[in-house]
């Protein structure tokens, strides 16, 4: 891909987020010839799946919480060698708030920092989107106390500060990674004492050849299953936490069974005491910064809106890629053989047929764990009329349903404009997809924000210039 | 005895320093941040909202919520779970939106 003559500093292209995806793509981008920027809102390269502790917490062994540590090494090692070579620009601290569309290529517009002091522009011919995903969270009464966290923020707690919110930890919700959450947990010295699935996961054995190409899939669920074991874990299958008590903070949980549709059955209550709660129900792709551009989405089969990207996983928007959960959530492995391709793609050169392969059986894999965890509809019966659904504004059930119910609120967004549900500083991402689906639309739809993250109106102010 | 996070990874971090929490010195690790250096203590609230005034702590631990709201450096509104705990740093609880100052 020529570079602009014009501007001698545009890169060849612009990788957003520095996880699995975008490690692989800038890495295998650069073995390619081009000319890279790697930019991360973390100081760290790693994501969230390689979250690892600062340099200041001198960790010996930071791949005992870990699953893979050496794949993540061999990627640093090789953006090493890149950046050393000028091949890659490393842009830590760089959390990207718009894309916007140039000629002939990107300007992407990011703030500087945690508190987002300053401002730049990175320009590039072309950008791929790597940006993850973020936890799909499901309201219960209780959930807004202190000590209920989510399971990945326990995770990145844990792996990042080495720390953990309490010592008697339930994990509940769905998805895989509540067992590689409660396997961190509790090899790091927490006690589990129950990991509280929704799914009876009887959807994985319902394609058994999918399973079997993916070999690597069962050894990991394997492993953590192994120490969920050794540590007498307790799984409860199709089971939800309904409740969480507590004044000041969680001191117990209710655990009720649900039925397929994932109400919970009457009279199957019950009370585990605990001083927290990890808690999560899969992940969503994190497109905004895409959506905004206009770019197709899909709905997957777990219900989250991903990217549509074509085989060589090009968006619909011209000069834009998507690699990984972006395009429908999928773990570590397809993320990185996504990242690889993509690069190749961005580089018109033909990938090796081998990594295709890999590619559409992780994928295939992808869609049944999709399929599995989706969740039913019957979860809203765990709620009550006083259940926060929108933490950061604090609007209850009730007025949610009035809005729905007596104002005529049919989707999410009159819903919001009715009662600020999403309107707060996370900007539905805590509740959009609870707020979707007790508007009566089902899905919500493909993310939109004006921005991809807060951004001081100074800043703004300043973009005017 | 359970192990802990440290041992599990072979810490040996660097000196602790301290931070203060309202008005009390709470031990931080080289790297941690703020919300890390707060569980570590056993703290795990440190907002109260601004209609229910009701206690909220890390919920998401890596930027996307905003529970961990806390005024850091009389800056208010801070994520404590992106901002690195250093030496000194002053951190208090917020109440309600944080903009004490500003009421009339
Ligand atoms: S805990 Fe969610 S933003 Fe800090």
């Amino acid at each position: 891909m020529p570079t602009s003559p014009s501007d001698a500093s545009t890169y060849d292209l612009a990788v957003i987020g520095a996880g699995p995806a975008g490690l692989a793509a800038a890495v295998t981008a650069a073995d390619l010839g081009l000319r890279c920027a790697l930019l991360d809102a973390g100081r760290q390269t790693g994501g969230q799946y390689y979250r690892h502790p600062a340099s200041g917490l001198g960790a010996a062994r930071p791949d005992r919480l870990h699953h893979g540590w050496s794949v993540y090494t061999g990627l640093a090692d090789r953006l090493a060698a890149h950046r050393e070579a000028g091949r890659v620009d490393f842009l830590g601290g760089h959390q990207v708030w718009a894309l916007e569309r140039t000629g002939d290529g990107y300007a992407v517009h990011v703030t500087l920092g945690p508190e987002a002091a300053d401002r730049a522009t990175v320009p590039a011919a072309a950008v791929l989107l790597a940006t993850g995903a973020y936890e799909r969270q499901l309201p219960f009464p209780g959930w807004t106390l202190p000590g209920v966290v989510t399971a990945g923020g326990a995770q990145a707690m844990l792996k990042a500060g080495l720390v953990l919110p309490g010592r008697r930890i339930v994990v509940a919700g769905s998805g895989p990674l509540l067992l590689a959450a409660a396997s961190s947990l509790v090899t790091a010295g927490a006690e589990v004492p129950s990991v509280v699935e929704a799914t009876d996961y009887l959807g994985y054995a319902r394609r058994p050849g999918v399973l079997a190409a993916v070999p690597g899939k069962l050894v990991e669920g394997a492993g953590h299953g192994s120490a969920l074991l050794r540590h007498r874990v307790r799984l409860r299958r199709r089971s939800a936490v309904v409740e969480a008590h507590g004044t000041d903070r969680v001191n117990a949980v209710t655990v009720a069974r649900l039925d397929a549709d994932w109400r919970p059955v009457p009279g199957t209550e019950r009370r585990i005491d605990c001083d927290a709660l990890a808690v999560g129900h899969g992940l969503l792709p994190q497109i905004e910064l895409a959506t905004e551009l206009g770019a197709a989405t899909s709905t997957g089969p777990d219900g989250a809106v991903a990217l549509q990207v074509d085989a060589r996983l090009r968006t619909t928007v011209p000069g834009l890629w998507s690699a990984g959960e972006t395009n429908g959530v999928g773990g570590a492995d397809l993320a990185i053989a996504e990242g690889e391709l993509a690069a190749h793609a961005v580089a018109d050169l033909a990938p090796r047929p081998a990594l295709l392969r890999r590619r559409a059986r992780l994928r295939a894999f992808a869609e049944l764990m999709a399929a599995a965890h989706r969740p039913g509809p019957g979860w809203t019966g765990w709620l009550r009329p006083d259940t926060d659904v929108c933490r950061c504004e604090e609007v209850p059930v009730a007025r949610i349903r009035e809005a729905v119910e007596e104002l005529g609120a049919g989707d999410p967004r009159t819903v919001k404009l009715l009662t600020r549900a999403g309107m707060g500083w996370c900007q539905g991402r805590m509740c959009g997809p609870a707020v979707a689906c007790l508007a009566g639309s089902g899905e919500p739809g493909p993310d939109r924000r004006p921005f991809a993250c807060p951004v001081p109106l100074s800043q703004l102010a300043a973009a005017e210039d | 005895m359970r192990r802990t996070p440290a041992e599990l990874v072979g810490a040996e971090p660097g000196p602790a320093h301290h931070i203060e929490f309202d008005g009390r010195a709470v031990p931080a690790l080289p790297g941690q941040s703020i919300a890390a250096a707060l569980w570590a203590d056993g703290v795990l609230a440190w907002r109260t909202t601004r209609v229910g005034g009701r206690p909220r702590g890390v919920f998401c631990g890596i930027g996307a919520c905003f529970d961990c709201l806390a005024t850091v450096n009389g800056r208010p509104n801070q994520r404590t779970c992106l901002l690195p705990a250093e030496p000194g740093t002053t951190v208090t609880t917020q109440e309600g939106h944080g903009r004490a100052d500003l009421a009339v």
